[in-house]
């Protein structure tokens, strides 16, 4: 066999058993939470508030102070006493601060930090921090958010609208000037995240005398978050030192929205003068860490007859939620290059908006932004068929970037590197048998079931261009603000003194098997095995190469990481190849790296162990035939250039790598239940070189799993009142093994030429293309215009129900009380009969002890005045108890005919506010009929943690209310029968 | 997230139990398993002063079978029945049930009594409880008493039992000759909490049709057999008599849809299986 | 009785991978925390505290069960196993484990340890598990790198080596 160093190796390209796996199979994996912590450290619990929107009128820390076992309890000024506030990525008069300062935005936001003893203990404290809010109006939907009525966020900023850009490539009026057809499609993209199984956590200390901060995060980068956070603890980048642990549990872009925590514990740190550790637990998570953006999309594309697109225009609206939070609006801007998805379409005009609302601040996510593109615009393909009838396919086909046009220039500045778009779309087809599921299709509507086939073709960028992001900005800007560009990869390869080799990268994996692929990487150019090469990936910013690119985000680790790490082998090998040169006496060129031997060419028998050879630096420095050949330690730093700046025409390649994905969806709906069943997945990538096939499975099914996830189960959802609905695992729907089908996996290579192996990314690309493949296929097998994201089978079942016949005979059942629980607000009405005359009645509900008897669970009564009046009361349901302080108040008095009760209860469990009408009328004398209208608005913890549970705990405490009211009043009337004829209008019989 | 303090007490014979009850009352909660009360301590949703752990009690973990009887103590848990071969044959439609209930990593600790005294709208074990007309065994310090299951549920997460009582038992009708039983449910993953679950129990003279997830408590309803006239509009009324709500994974009309279909689809299986 | 008392730690004995171990708690401490800070076996892992994730799964008294629904005074004398103890030998790994690491069963491996509980359980207690038997016992574990795939494939792969080891 005759291997030269110039060839690969066999390394490269194949399945190995990842290096990780050995620790982490046996329990001894090192995460975060595993790893030891300096005695004496605190630990960290985090108040956080129950509100959508609400003014923060007092907090009071001093019975958590108090409690034995805390050592500080940090409010918003606290924080700002000595910190700034985080970088905003736009020019906007806003502020984005760790912690709530006068205000309170979205549900879960910070309040205040507790540091204690033990976590258990720092929990208690969080009991017994009094807040007092008001409550504002909320605003959750991004065009809503743009109303000139709505409530707005930031007050600086005079309305909700952070951003608001025109783009324009092409000539697009024209275009649809002379267009046959327009067709338009309107797309509410909801929230989702890829929800780690491993929660944040940061372990962070401050050194007085220098004024430093020590942090461990399990963050993941991007490393240009660093500068963010030094400047918000205001202090140089040297003097905050950021790590990261050996091991972390997942990420998807979510690890990236720690880095406002860190701030935080950074500064609890500070303020108690010990080591603070601060794990997320997984409410906190979903109430507060950070998730994908919701994006209203309006597209219209130009149709030639033939179905051939000339000219798309966007208008997008951003929904960043209630901070703008680095590196925050990139959700919208990363697609930028490619907005015209697979397809060669040279005109394009695009609006992009970016808007507040009050709900979770959004952040990285796999897939970021791709999923908001490529739902519209392949919904799109799908009705341009569906309107001009034509077969999808074909205008798929007809619309594709032509195989030869590679590299292509998109019309919005992205290189498209290489593909061969038709070819690996084609070959799909027939594997995938298309024309078996269309035949299926067709007998399964013969007999009358629901079936459909779903396509979707899709571009999948990787590697970021640091740079896009200021597309955001105007070109006067941009000019004013410096170029941004690039992305920087770094590795470092480092020789001990006996010979053995370390690979250093800041590429931070959460689970993608850096470790082994570059131990592949490196022992291929250095002729050695795998296994001895040593690969570290965690991050120290004081000790290692890094740079604002580094962290692993972009699918950028197979495209760029391991490439600066093939190109510092390189050179490192030929400085080796030098040294070996002179001992084997021949010229370094004919030196061979091969089975941990470094030889001569010609003559194998000529050679020296590699060991020797690299340990010669150490050993043995005044042997090396020059210094320049000194081959200890390497590090590589390298950036694509084609990753240029954006220009004045807003053009910008906003990513390197271009992945193609062609997907099909075959899906059939059951009758019954309306429940999606995925028949057949087929999804064929391009992904350039696979440097690990077994990874690049793992990626794909990995990211398959998440988008099925958000087509069929995951929403970030809240009430209109700004509560946050889905606040547990059981309301928050991951995907099981049960709901997650097998895809059938295809490749057609073509290696990125830009890329020094040759590899693109390929992590994310389902979760662009997936989501609306779905969607797709069950569009086409409900044979409707409209489907939105979850797919519920509620929803759908609208289509396969057909409409609901009214409730036979009479009436509906509840004629008097019509509720309606939609979201948090309830509502109802109902009339008693009581054996009283309207006066007593109406003396009751003035008198204070006499009506606070009838509140449900009501103790300590205090009157306020006339009218008004408070009490504690002690409300529970099943064992989920609590005690809320209430505040009643009457008002449009008309004795004895009505009045309006409003009341309120606030406690650790939640807040409710409700108004009812009370009317009185005689109907006969000494017998009155109490007629009811409430409105009740329901929020908190018990709203997000336990919404089935909260309505009915709702309905019956305000039933209660009024039942003891007519028991009371009517004294011996008829209170059971009242009382059960109550419960039954209030809809709980 | 983190539970709040409690005391614990470890009861090792059913009158320490009680007697820790009779003296706590309200604030004290019986830990028989955990599976529904721990999610609820470690959210600080509840918060008693005390548990009571009776799993070391005896008396409480048996499995009687007395005739026509199936008696199940309050220690025991899920799994135990799960894995009894003859369940299926005893009583067809728990042995059906059963598996949906959580997943075995739950069942393997919680409890079949522990399910029933939560007493949750959307839970499996209550409705089968129902469904079969079984009844629910009640002891304090002070007495015992049964209660038929439609008498227990009395409302979401509500029941008849008072401060001081615990679920000593429950117990359920054998299979009866000639009679079809049969489960099915509807839930976003599996796992889940029911959107509908229906449970039916169907002999040559009627046919009974117990839905859960939709009420605040199982429902129980008597139905024309399928086959019969009339069954299509009596599933209709009883869809529309439960008054299903919206939430946020299904809508109060698709509740009834499920009612209706579903409904039907648990009757005519609960026939084929009486053949 | 025996009442533990809200305010003190309180003695926990019990059996981890078949030897003793013991620590104090206050009554409300979960089992899972225990484990974790207490004895410092760390590789039961925590990602929902309310049962849905079954990360914190461990083996108690011959079931797979949540270690964050459980009291750590609840499993006073019990015998507990978790992944610290499914490996026969320190240098040497399970074939269960040897079939995750063959077939790609994990990537960040934050899932895995509770995973590898309830599997090494189910093929112990039923070696002819089928592959729904196998999919459903995994539907109680929440993954979010692997889409399943791949650890479905590891199962079965361990299924089959386990159930020819018994037939030999
Ligand atoms: S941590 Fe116990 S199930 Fe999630
Ligand atoms: S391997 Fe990461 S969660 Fe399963």
């Amino acid at each position: 066999m005759d291997v030269t160093a110039d060839e690969p190796r066999p390394w490269l390209g194949r399945s190995l058993p990842r290096v990780e796996d050995a620790a982490l199979l046996i329990g001894r994996g090192r995460y975060i939470d595993d790893l030891g912590v300096p005695p004496g450290t605190l630990h960290a619990a985090i108040l956080r508030s129950p509100h959508g929107h609400a003014e923060i009128v007092s907090i009071d820390p001093t019975r958590a102070r108090a409690l034995p076992g805390v050592t500080a309890v940090l409010v918003g000024s606290d924080v700002q006493a000595h910190s700034a506030s985080l970088l905003v990525g736009v020019k906007a008069p806003i502020e984005c601060w760790p912690i709530a300062t006068d205000r309170v935005r979205y549900v879960g936001e910070p309040v205040a930090v507790v540091a204690a003893r033990d976590r258990y203990v720092a929990e208690d404290a969080l009991d017994l921090i009094e807040v007092a809010y008001r409550p504002l109006p909320a605003v959750i939907d991004p065009r809503a958010a743009l109303a000139p009525d709505a409530p707005v966020l930031h007050p600086g900023l005079e309305g909700n609208l952070a951003s608001d850009r025109v783009f324009r490539y092409g000539d697009p009026e024209r275009a649809f000037a002379d267009a046959a057809h327009r067709v338009a499609i309107e797309v509410d993209y909801p929230r989702s995240a890829c929800t780690p199984i491993e929660t944040y956590g940061v372990v962070a200390e401050y050194d007085p005398g220098l004024d430093a901060y020590d942090v461990l995060a399990n963050f993941q980068g991007p490393f240009s978050i660093h500068a963010v956070i030094a400047r918000a603890l205001k202090v140089p980048g040297n003097r905050l030192r950021l790590r990261t642990p050996p091991d972390s549990g997942g990420s998807f872009g979510v690890k990236q929205g720690v880095f406002p925590y860190i701030v935080l514990i950074a500064l609890a740190a500070r303020a108690t003068g010990r080591p603070v550790k601060w794990i997320e637990d997984r409410l906190e998570h979903l109430a507060a860490s950070t998730c994908a953006t919701n994006r209203f999309t309006r597209l219209e594309a130009a149709v030639a007859a033939d179905g051939r697109i000339t000219a798309l225009t966007w208008d997008q609206i951003e929904d960043c939620g209630a901070h703008l939070r680095a590196p925050e609006p990139a959700t919208l801007y990363r697609m930028h290059g490619n907005m015209t998805g697979a397809y060669d379409i040279r005109n394009v005009s695009i609006r992009n908006r970016v808007v507040l609302t009050n709900k979770m601040p959004t952040g990285l996510n796999r897939g970021f932004g791709g999923p908001q593109v490529y739902f519209p615009l392949e919904r799109l393909m799908q009705r341009i068929a569906h309107e001009l009838g034509l077969d999808p396919l074909d205008v798929i086909r007809r619309n594709l970037v032509p195989r030869g046009a590679f590299p292509y220039r998109t019309a919005s500045g992205a290189l498209l590197d290489s593909g061969d778009y038709a070819a690996a779309m084609e070959s799909a087809l027939l594997q995938g048998g298309v024309a078996e599921l269309i035949a299926r299709r067709d007998a399964a509507r013969r007999d009358g079931r629901l079936y459909g086939i779903g396509y979707a073709a899709v571009v999948e960028p990787s590697v970021s261009n640091m740079g896009y992001i200021t597309t955001v900005l105007t070109a006067a800007e941009r000019r004013k603000a410096g170029p941004k560009n690039g992305a920087q990869s770094t590795a470092t390869i480092a020789l001990d003194p006996v010979g053995s080799v370390t690979v250093h990268v800041a590429s931070v994996p959460q689970g993608q098997g850096h470790r082994t692929v570059l131990a592949q990487v490196v022992a291929d150019v250095l002729g050695l095995k795998p296994a001895e090469v040593r690969v570290v990936t965690d991050v120290d910013t004081a000790k290692d190469g890094w740079s604002i690119a580094s962290g692993n985000y972009s699918s950028r680790f197979a495209p760029a990481v391991t490439g600066a790490a093939h190109l510092a082998a390189m050179r490192l090998r030929e400085r080796l190849a030098h040294i070996a040169a002179a001992q084997l006496n021949v010229p370094a060129v004919d030196v061979v790296f091969d089975g941990g031997r470094v030889q001569a060419r010609r003559n194998r028998d000529n050679a020296l162990s590699f060991a020797r050879v690299a340990a010669a630096s150490h050993w043995a420095p005044g042997t090396l035939p020059s210094e320049a050949d000194t081959a200890i330690r390497e590090t590589v730093f390298w950036t694509p250039p084609e990753l240029t700046a954006p220009n004045d025409a807003d053009e910008i390649n906003s990513s390197l790598c271009h992945g193609f994905i062609f997907d099909i969806c075959a899906v059939e709906i059951d009758r019954v239940t309306a429940e999606v069943r995925i028949d057949r997945y087929v999804s064929m990538h391009d992904c350039g070189r696979m440097l690990h096939p077994g990874m690049v499975a793992g990626q794909v099914n990995g990211g398959f799993a998440h988008a099925l996830g958000a087509a069929l189960l995951e929403e970030h959802a809240y009430g209109p009142d700004g509560s946050l609905l889905t606040g547990t695992l059981a309301d928050y729907l991951i995907p099981t093994a049960m709901e997650v089908p097998e895809p059938l996996i295809l490749h057609h290579e073509t290696p990125s030429p830009l890329t020094p192996l040759g590899a693109k990314g390929v992590g994310e690309g389902n979760c662009m293309s997936t989501p609306v493949c779905i969607a797709n296929a069950v569009a086409d097998a409900l044979g409707v215009a409209d489907v939105s994201l979850p797919l519920l089978p509620a929803r759908l079942a609208q289509q396969v129900h057909g409409p609901e016949k009214a409730p036979r005979g009479k009436t509906p059942v509840r004629p008097a009380a019509k509720e309606a629980a939609s979201e948090r607000q309830l509502f109802g009405e109902g009339e008693a009969s009581v054996d009283a005359p309207a006066t007593t009645i109406w003396a009751m509900l003035l008198d204070p002890n006499a009506l606070m008897a009838v509140v449900p669970g009501a103790h300590a009564i205090e009157k306020v005045s006339d009218t008004c009046f408070t009490a504690e009361i002690t409300l529970g349901i099943g064992p989920v108890k609590g005690r809320y302080r209430a505040t009643m108040e009457l008002s449009d008095l008309d004795p004895p005919r009505a009045l309006t009760l409003t009341g309120s209860a606030d406690g650790a469990l939640g807040f409710g506010r409700g108004t009812g009408q009370v009317t009185l009328r005689e109907e006969a004398p000494g017998r009155t009929v109490i007629g009811y209208r409430y409105q009740a608005a329901i929020g908190g913890k018990v709203a997000s943690i336990g919404g089935r549970l909260l309505d009915g705990a709702a309905r019956v405490i305000i039933g209660q209310f009024f039942a003891s009211l007519a028991r009371q009043a009517g004294g011996g009337g008829r209170p059971a029968g009242l009382w059960a004829w109550l419960r039954r209008l209030l809809g709980f019989a | 997230m983190k539970p709040a303090r409690f005391d614990y007490v470890a009861a090792a014979s059913a009158e320490e139990a009680l007697e820790a009850l009779a003296q706590e009352g309200g604030n004290a909660r019986i830990l028989a398993g955990g599976q529904s009360l721990l999610p609820m301590l470690n959210m600080r949703l509840a918060r008693p002063t005390v548990l009571i752990d009776i799993m070391g009690v005896d008396e409480w973990r048996a499995v009687d079978r007395d005739g026509d009887v199936l008696r199940i103590g309050a220690a025991v848990r899920q799994v135990a029945l799960e894995q009894d071969p003859d369940l299926a044959r005893f009583q067809p439609l728990l042995a059906a049930a059963l598996p949906w209930v959580g997943h075995p990593q739950t069942r393997s600790r919680g409890t079949v009594c522990g399910s029933i005294a939560h007493a949750d709208p959307s839970a499996e074990l209550p409705l089968v409880l129902v469904a079969l007309g079984g009844t629910v065994h009640l002891r304090s310090r002070r007495r015992k008493r049964v209660l038929s299951a439609q008498n227990f549920f009395t409302g979401m997460m509500s029941t008849a039992r008072e401060d001081d009582e615990l679920i000593e038992a429950i117990a359920l009708p054998k299979a009866r000759t000639r009679t079809g039983y049969a489960f099915r449910e509807v839930a976003r993953r599996h796992g889940d909490f029911a959107i509908v679950a229906c449970a039916a129990v169907v002999n040559g003279v009627r046919a009974q049709l117990a839905v859960g997830g939709v009420a605040d408590r199982p429902a129980l309803c008597e139905l024309p057999a399928p086959g019969a006239a009339g069954l299509d509009e009596a599933l209709d009324d009883f869809a529309w008599s439960l008054e299903a709500r919206d939430d946020l994974h299904a809508t109060a009309r698709y509740r009834r849809e499920l009612v209706r279909r579903l409904g039907r689809t648990t009757l005519e299986e609960a026939v084929r299986c009486r053949a | 009785m025996p009442r533990l008392s809200a305010d003190c730690r309180h003695m926990v004995s019990f059996t981890l991978n078949g030897a003793p171990v013991s620590g104090e708690a206050e009554p409300r401490m979960l089992l899972s925390d225990f484990l974790r800070y207490v004895v410092g076996a760390t590789g039961t892992h925590v990602g929902c505290e309310h049962g849905l994730c079954g990360a914190c799964t461990v083996e108690i008294d011959g079931q797979p069960g949540r270690a964050c629904l459980t009291l750590a005074v609840q499993v006073r004398g019990a015998q507990i196993r978790t992944v610290e103890g499914l490996a026969p030998a320190p240098d040497r790994l399970s074939v269960l484990q040897e079939c995750f690491r063959e077939h790609h069963g994990l990537q960040c491996g934050f899932c895995t340890p509770g995973i590898l509980v309830t599997l090494d359980a189910l093929l112990r207690d039923n070696p002819a598990a089928s592959e729904p038997e196998i999919r459903e016992a995994l539907a109680g574990h929440l993954c979010r790198c692997t889409g399943y795939v791949s650890i479905m494939r590891a199962a079965l792969a361990a299924q089959q080596r386990l159930g020819k080891k018994t037939d030999a």
